[in-house]
Order: C-alpha cells, then structure tokens, then sequence
C-alpha cells in the first residue's frame, strides 16, 4: 500500500516508515509564536524548566494581532516577548512585518517536507509550501521551545480533488468555501485535507494559501498541496539552498475519504453567519444590508487579492455607507500594492488602508463592530462575535465580492458591477 | 455538579472573545468566559460542574485561554460528542479532561450530573450515559496537572529519530 504526502514527511522526518494513526514524537523544523499565544508559551517554557530554546535558528517571534500596542496590557506582553527573543537570541520580527502565516510563507521558513508548527490555529496555511504545518496551544508550544519535538497523532487524509476552470470573478475564496460547505465544520476532524487536480495545479501560490489556511475552518489538522514547479520556485524565492525533491502521494495510497469538484459552474460563495460552512451562492444573500468591509487577513490579504479588488472597484468610489477598511497581511504585499498604486485608488475611492497586521479578523484591536452591525469580510472566521459585539453579523467572501459590495453598500455579485 | 449545556460547533470566540486575550490568569479568565453567548454561566459555575455539548466543541483558534478561562470557572470535564482537534489538546494540557460521549443529546441543561470516568459512565438524572474510554496516557498528563509536570519528568524528548519505537 502506497503512502500519502502526510505519511511521506512524517517517515521522512522520524526515519522510520509511519503511518496515519500512529503518535509519534517527531523533530519539529520550525515553531512559529505571536503576541497573543506567545506569552503564554514563553511562561510554559519556564515552567517545565526551559532555561535556553532548542534552536533560536528554527523559532520564529513576531507581533501581528495587536499592533501598534493597542493597549497597555498588550504593549507589556510585547516587552515580555521581545525581552525572551534577546535573551534567547531568537530573530524577532516584532510589529514591523506583518500577519505570521504571510510572514512564514515570504521569509522562507516553510519548505516542502518540513514539520512547521506555530501557536495559531491557521498555521495549516503553510501546507501551500508542502510542509506538514499545523496549529498548537501554547503549553505544546512550550514544550516545543524546550525539546523541539511534539507528540503527533499522524492524520488520515481526505484528497479534495480540484477541476474545471474558474467562471468570471471566481477564484480560490470562492472554492474554499464551497468546500468548507461540503464538507462541513467538523467534517476533516484529526485529518489533513490534500488539495489536487487541475485546478489546483493551475492556482497561484496565493490561491494555494487560501485554500490551504482554511482547512482548519472543517476542522483539519493541515492543508496540503504536493509541491510542483510552481511551488519549489516560490520557496527557492525565499530560502537559499532549496534543492527539489520528489514528495507526493503515492497513486494507491489510503484515503479517509475522497471529494471530487468540479468548478466549472462555481458561482461566488458567502459564508453567513455564524458558521464558516454556511456558504451559499452570492445571488442567495445580494442586497443584504453592510456596514463595514474588509479587505485583508492571512486568507486573503496579497497583492492579488487587492488587485482584483482594485479591478472590480475601476475607477469608482466606494459606498459612503460603508466602512471601507483595508490592510494588508505583509509590508512586501503593502510595499507592491504601493508600488503598483493601488493605495492611492482605494483612498480615493473612500477606503481606510492600514498598516499589516490581523486587522479586525481578530476581534480584539480595532475595527470591531458594534450590536447590530453587519460586516463582510474576506477573512477566514464568522463566528458569532468574531469582530466584535455578540449581537454583529459576519459574512465572509472573496476580495472580488468584498469590493463590489463596498461599492454598492450591500452584498453584491461581482460580476454585476 | 450542574450541567451547562450547549449546542455544536461552540467556538472558542465564544468560550474567551479576542478582546480577553491579554489575560492569562485563569481565574480572570474565567470572569469573562462566555460573555455575550451566556452571561450567566460565568456568574453561577461552580467548582465541579460539567459542560456538556454536541458536536464539534472548541473549534477556531488556538488560544489555550478557552480551556484556561473553563477550567478558571471550576469545569474539570466537558462532556461532547466530539472536540476539535486543537481545543482537545489544549484542554488535556491545562489539566481538563475532555469526554466523548455519543450522547449528550439526552442530557438537560441545569441537571445535576456524576462523572465517573474511570468506569467509563455518567450518571445525569438517574440515567447512565457511556464514555468512550479515556487512553493512559492522557491521564497521566492531565494528573501531572497538564503537559506542563509531565514535561519536567523529562531531560529530553523522547524523538522517534534516536530511538526506533
């Protein structure tokens, strides 16, 4: 019986032929901590009694949730993390680089083959590198810092075969949630979900990423695409030394289950709240009444996505009903919508453009909304109170919905404008 | 022993919201577990009262102040018909024992519950509900108080690289 991918890095990791099912204690080649989950990781590192971390060169710090301080208590875990980094001589981005998963991706520290963890659950987005990357709390996380190792559970995997070509406006949001629709809040539970097909092969890293960073929205331990040219490109990009490899899943290997779309009639998706699996067809939920959107976050916060925004919005103002907030999730992805003059079109047009960080997304900082409010974002989470009050509606969508819909002042087809 | 029931996919936005996250003092914590999903729960929990749920409980993100802020509030076991992956580990490490129970259905909000986890049963109403079984290993995590005591047992990790199992 063959291997998948999953079972293919874990064998490769621990030297030894592993299957899905098994616990191991695997070497971890990177641990990825922030401002929020990061304290707390730090303080368990203490306390099972961490004095100096596995290896400063394969952990990463930065501050992405709530910058610029935006609070005093948060400004104090900021002092406390940077005071660990200097004494443990780890490289801090600190508040300068952006959204962790964007930051990961473009400074090279997840290849294909690797074990990448980090103290926020859509660190699965890393999968897109083909690395098996995966979402931890903060006590496993210190004892991460301690061992550089972790006790795994090797996921089943569950192929969500991709094909068909995109329609007009459409594009890997909109496939992300019409899988997440599929196969449910829970549905991949303790497994990983292999993106493949044609689609998939024909999709751009950012669209990878997309995908990849929402399979913890159906419960999944990790998303993954196997590496192809495109891939190994994009992290010979960002790492020096990358040498390809062959990294697949084998032809007979064993599947927990097996999905196949077709995407060629895929109309743009929106999740309704309060449940990422809540998609339906745009048409479904147009003319619902918005008071804020926002364009940004680790799902779809790249040039891309702001490009396409900037393409449906032309040379239109925005709704001045709406609240039109913008951020990108990297200073390299803020630097090219700079450079290709996007901020000044989406500030022209009535948009506030922040400066990277997890903007509203993380319901704690900024941009929260207010009982009653409804708001559409192109984030990954609805959840009830996820951007604010309990009483607040989220619907989430793609970045092309997202500006058609700011132009408008309602939920609107991106097609139709 | 009350039970606080609740339904499926309870996220943990609503266990501990994004604006509590600067906390880490489980008792604080606690003071703001499910504010405005149920305000009444972090006022009335008791030490020792149960949650029971349907599918999916703890789904989202990470944050361990979801099992912190529960366990802060007296809950030592939360009974569901599954968990989400990472909130299950969270939960195991803070020394919270998260039960499957296929069902919780039947289980009424409010009533007074026994959990004898050991024998695999709970006890709500005169009525014995069965527990899947609960593997050793987890219980010597959540008996060392977490992953936290187990972790100091330990010189190094026991990696599959050094030593073939």
């Amino acid at each position: 019986m063959g291997a998948t991918i999953i079972e293919k890095i874990f064998s490769g990791r621990c030297r030894q032929d592993i299957r899905a099912g098994a616990v191991v204690m695997a070497p971890v080649d990177g641990a990825m901590i922030h401002d929020i989950t990061g304290p707390l990781a730090i303080r368990k590192f203490y306390e099972m009694g961490g004095e100096r971390v596995f290896d400063p060169r394969r952990i990463i710090m930065l501050f992405d949730h709530q910058i610029p301080a935006d609070s005093i208590e948060a400004a104090k875990n900021h002092v406390y993390m940077r005071k660990f980094a200097a004494e443990q001589d780890i490289h801090n981005y600190d508040i300068c680089e952006g959204v962790c998963h964007q930051v990961v991706m473009e400074k090279g520290h997840a290849a294909p083959g690797e074990i990448i963890v980090g103290a926020d659950s859509h660190t699965c987005m890393y999968g897109a590198a083909g690395a098996f990357a995966t979402g931890i709390g903060s006590t496993d996380m210190g004892f991460v810092l301690k061992f550089g190792a972790l006790y795994f559970r090797v996921p089943e995997s569950i192929r969500a075969e991709v094909n068909g070509r995109f329609g007009y406006r459409v594009g890997a949001k909109d496939l992300i949630l019409s899988i997440a629709a599929d196969i449910g809040a829970d549905g991949a539970t303790y497994k990983a979900i292999e993106f493949c097909g044609q689609t998939i092969g024909d999709l751009d890293m950012p669209g990878r990423m997309t995908c990849c960073n929402m399979a913890i929205e159906m419960g999944a331990k990790t998303g993954i695409v196997a590496p192809d040219q495109m891939t190994w490109d994009y992290v010979a990009q960002h790492r020096e030394g990358i040498r390809p490899f062959a990294l697949a899943s084998d032809p007979d290997a064993s599947y927990a289950g097996r999905r196949s779309y077709d995407i060629s009639r895929l109309e743009p998706q929106v999740a309704t709240p309060h449940n990422v699996d809540q998609g339906v067809p745009v048409g479904t939920v147009a003319g619902t009444h918005i008071d804020q959107v926002f364009i940004g976050s680790c799902t779809n916060g790249r040039f891309e996505d702001f490009f396409e925004a900037a393409e449906v919005l032309g040379i239109r103002k925005f709704s001045e009903k709406v609240r039109v907030i913008i951020i990108p999730a990297s200073r390299d992805e803020y630097l090219k919508i700079l450079r290709a003059g996007l901020i000044e079109r989406f500030v022209a047009a009535g948009a506030l453009v922040g400066a990277p960080s997890c903007g509203p997304c993380m319901g704690g900082a900024f941009g929260l909304l207010a009982p009653g409010e409804v708001s559409l974002s192109t984030s990954n989470r609805n959840f009830r109170g996820r951007q604010g009050s309990t009483e607040a509606e989220v619907y989430l969508c793609s970045a092309a919905t997202a500006a058609a819909s700011a132009v408008t002042g309602e939920i609107t087809d991106p097609r139709e404008v | 022993m009350r039970v606080w029931k609740f339904g499926d996919n309870i996220d943990t936005d609503a266990i501990i919201p994004g604006r509590f996250l600067t906390i880490y003092d489980e008792k604080e914590l606690a003071q703001h577990a499910f504010e405005g999903t149920r305000d009444d729960f972090s006022r009335l929990a008791q030490d020792g009262d149960v949650i029971v749920a349907g599918r999916n409980f703890g789904c989202g993100s990470s944050r361990e102040h979801a099992p912190l802020a529960l366990k802060g509030a007296g809950i030592r076991f939360i009974l569901a018909q599954s968990f989400a992956r990472i909130f299950f580990r969270n939960a195991i490490n803070v020394g919270l024992l998260p039960l499957v129970c296929p069902q919780t259905d039947a289980i009424k909000d409010g009533c007074s519950i026994i959990v004898k986890e050991r024998e695999g049963i709970v006890i709500a109403e005169g009525r014995e509900y069965a527990i899947e079984p609960v593997p050793e290993f987890m219980y010597s995590i959540v008996e060392a108080a977490g992953l936290v005591g187990y972790a100091k047992q330990l010189k190094e990790a026991p990696v599959c690289t050094k030593s073939r199992r």
